[in-house]
């Protein structure tokens, strides 16, 4: 039988049980959803911007561990994506995006809404391809779907010009597919996990660091049975987070730039360092000479690249993060370090991550959001929100973050969370986002009304680029260059003392809502809080933003300022 | 570390844009990239490049293992420090010149042991087939006896590993 490259299209999409699919139409794209409408088993979402629709399918993927899959078309409506590209390849988000190209005879004619997306992305996606050959459409887009969901998953992308559309051609779609080039890892190296097993047992303070690995593998349940099996103590990344529950004995918190004091502390005096699924990324890392400088280091990743770049390890092990924790459970066995666990634990205690003050800290609305919600998916945006969220939030089984880690995408957790709705219907969605990152995307409010998507959305809004305003606060000499967000034409250029009679704040977030048919409410002091979450859950066919009115120049702390060591931190702003 | 020299033989899918990934992947990550020569093998679908690059360990370790990470790349080989046959062919015109210039330059394609493939009264064209060292002291010698007056093609080395002896 033979079919249209459009109808091949949706039928591939179907064998690959996509069930939903995040899409924005033009004119090199108006084939494929001319071949979408009528079906039935694909859900088309449509976003407001094609950023939206990316970190949308980025949201749903991470939530439901299925591959993200967008749409668009060509020229604007491809290059509008590569935020969001960058951001879930970053993250090892598995991702396919589609894009309509203007027909391979008119490529490389500067024809109307022609780019070459394939050259623009090509650093930034795990795979990227033009599909030239109708013959080939059906064993690329399986190519895609396997390379984006395999090894350390990523973004393929899928350029598919408007005559390979249009095209009769064969109806048939692989079951499988063998690509010579590309065999990713499936096992783990016994010798290695012997060798890294030797290297503990003689451990007198072993410390395991986990990083976005662990939650990607899904392997969350089998950290935690590892880590109370040997008894070491457990540090994250921020990818990392919720690799074990936050309320468990073991957990010390979040190293790097922000972490904790017990954490940093930890790794800077550790003879072991235990490091599964992180790339040792330089906010973890503080001055890299004195990262863990007395410990022998055992790091798993499935990317080879990622082993020996930044910190050199004494035992290498190539992995899925599953299959060594598995191949770990099997032979660690329990280690006598009553005296490391208890300094630690101590340490924790000691110096606890706290913001002080009775007002309304952001501290204490995500510990409002950690006693409100039993089961939800929490997104950030990026920036303070992000620090806060991550120092503050407790994951556990019930509770996942979605969060830019690596390239820390303002505008990233609305349109995240909309896609994570999407996908679970069923859980309570919560964006933390900052007034600054919320605008970055609002127009996906419409998307949210329309699709009857109760997400609740807090604005932590202080007016500022708060974390840029920060550093300008403690390493600038407090100059506030472009860091305020109430600033108008009539202000005072070198102003840096907000109060009373800075101007009214643009836009008005409540009435924002109202205008798009969603709810709005600002909370000022900490006894509005919870009436304020059950306000939002209430209404459960639309969003609700509910607006924080924080203290302005609210700083994220402790903070290691840069090119220190992570041990030597700042613990509390000046003059506190 | 110490840098030098470093070389690597890659085959690769003959597709569209796997030149560009590579050659992308080099300029994206800082990777100090010499020379690149790639043509198919006795396998159409697939092409084979030589590269050269200037590194130290920890970075080639890194450019090897970027390279495999590639889902194009179908292989990657070490070629730095291990018996090869190499060769990089040059083409070198040379103008202006007179009478006993072209005495001069007879004499040295007979020493290099490489060829004049065409001239006319005053100009003339070298073809150098050679190791790159020998090439480069070729190259050495001939911008000291004719500066300004020459134009020169490098067609970047391509290397086979050897089966008896080393010629590098």
């Amino acid at each position: 039988m033979q079919i249209t490259g459009a109808e091949l299209f949706v039928k591939a999409l179907q064998k690959e049980n996509v069930t939903t699919l995040f899409a924005y139409p033009g004119g090199q794209a108006i084939d494929l959803f001319n071949a979408l409408y009528g079906q039935n088993s694909i859900e088309v979402i449509l976003p407001r911007h094609e950023q939206g629709l990316v970190h949308a399918a980025d949201g749903y993927a991470r939530s439901t561990g299925k591959v993200g899959v967008c749409l668009v078309t060509s020229g604007p409506g491809a290059t509008n994506l590569v935020t969001g590209i960058a951001t879930a390849n970053y993250d090892s988000v598995p991702l396919v995006c589609f894009t309509g190209q203007v027909p391979t005879s008119l490529i490389g004619n500067d024809a109307f809404q022609e780019v070459d997306i394939v050259g623009i992305t090509r650093s930034i996606t795990k795979y990227a391809v033009t599909v030239r050959d109708r013959k080939e459409l059906a064993a690329t887009i399986k190519k895609a779907f396997y390379i984006a969901r395999t090894g350390k998953p990523g973004v393929v992308l899928v350029d598919l010009p408007k005559d390979i559309q249009q095209e009769y051609g064969s109806h048939l779609y692989p079951g499988q597919i063998d690509i010579r080039s590309y065999k990713p890892n499936t096992s783990v190296h016994m010798g290695q996990i012997k060798k890294a097993v030797e290297i503990l047992k003689t451990a007198k303070k072993p410390l395991f660091l986990i990083g976005g690995g662990v939650n990607i593998a899904h392997a969350n349940e089998l950290m935690k049975q590892l880590a109370e099996k040997t008894g070491i103590p457990v540090i994250t990344t921020i990818m990392g987070k919720g690799a074990i529950p936050a309320n468990h004995r073991l957990y010390v918190g979040n190293l790097g730039i922000h972490g904790c004091y017990a954490a940093n502390s930890a790794i800077s005096e550790c003879d072991v360092l235990f490091s599964i699924g992180t790339r040792f990324n330089d906010r973890i890392t503080g001055k890299i000479g004195e990262f863990a400088k007395n410990a022998r280091i055992i790091h798993v990743d499935i990317d080879p690249a990622s082993i020996s770049r930044n910190i050199a390890v004494d035992i290498p092990i190539v992995s899925d993060a599953r299959n060594a924790i598995l191949a770990l459970l099997e032979r660690a066995e329990k280690l006598v370090i009553d005296d490391w666990v208890e300094q630690i634990l101590s340490w924790k205690q000691h110096y606890p991550l706290i913001m002080p003050g009775t007002h309304m800290t952001p501290q204490t609305i995500i510990r409002k959001i950690n006693e409100h919600f039993e089961q939800a998916i929490i997104t950030t945006d990026v920036g303070q929100n992000q620090l806060w969220a991550t120092q503050f939030l407790e994951l556990n089984e019930k509770k996942q973050m979605l969060t830019s880690g690596g390239l820390g995408t303002m505008g990233y957790g609305f349109p995240a969370a909309i896609g994570a709705k999407i996908g679970n219907p069923e859980k309570d969605v919560i964006v933390i986002t900052g007034d600054g990152g919320m605008q970055m995307n609002i127009q996906e409010m419409a998307t949210a009304v329309v699709y009857e998507l109760p997400i609740i959305i807090c604005i932590f809004n202080n007016g500022y680029l708060g974390n840029v305003r920060q550093w300008q606060e403690m390493f600038f000499d407090k100059r506030y260059s472009s860091t305020c967000i109430r600033y108008r034409k009539s202000c005072a250029a070198d102003c840096n003392s907000p109060g009373k009679c800075c101007p009214e704040y643009t836009p008005d977030f409540v009435r924002l809502a109202e205008s798009y048919g969603a709810r709005g409410i600002r909370v000022a002091k900490t006894e509005e809080i919870i009436p304020a979450f059950e306000y939002a859950k209430q209404n459960t066919k639309a969003p609700t933003i509910i607006e924080f009115m924080i203290e302005r120049e609210e700083n994220v702390l402790p903070i290691v300022p840069p090119g220190n060591p992570l041990c030597d931190m700042i613990m509390e702003s000046e003059g506190e | 570390m110490a840098i030098k020299k470093r070389w690597i033989s890659l085959l690769v899918e003959n597709e569209v844009g796997v030149l560009a990934r590579i050659s992308g992947l080099f300029s994206g990550k800082s990777y100090n990239l010499n020379s690149l020569a790639v043509g198919t093998t006795e396998d159409k679908t697939i092409s084979r490049m030589t590269i050269s690059l200037t590194s130290d360990e920890q970075t080639f370790e890194q450019v090897k293992k970027q390279l495999n990470r590639s889902i194009e790349v179908i292989k990657v080989m070490d070629f730095t420090d291990i018996p090869l046959h190499m060769k990089e062919l040059i083409f070198i015109k040379i103008r202006k010149c007179s009478p006993p210039d072209m005495v001069e330059i007879f004499r040295i394609c007979e020493i290099f042991n490489i060829k004049a493939i065409d001239y006319n009264a005053t100009t003339i064209i070298l073809e150098s087939m050679q190791t790159e060292s020998r090439n480069n002291d070729l190259l050495c010698l001939l911008e000291n006896m004719f500066p300004d007056r020459l134009e020169i093609v490098r067609g970047g080395s391509v290397a086979i590993e050897a089966i008896s002896v080393t010629d590098r």
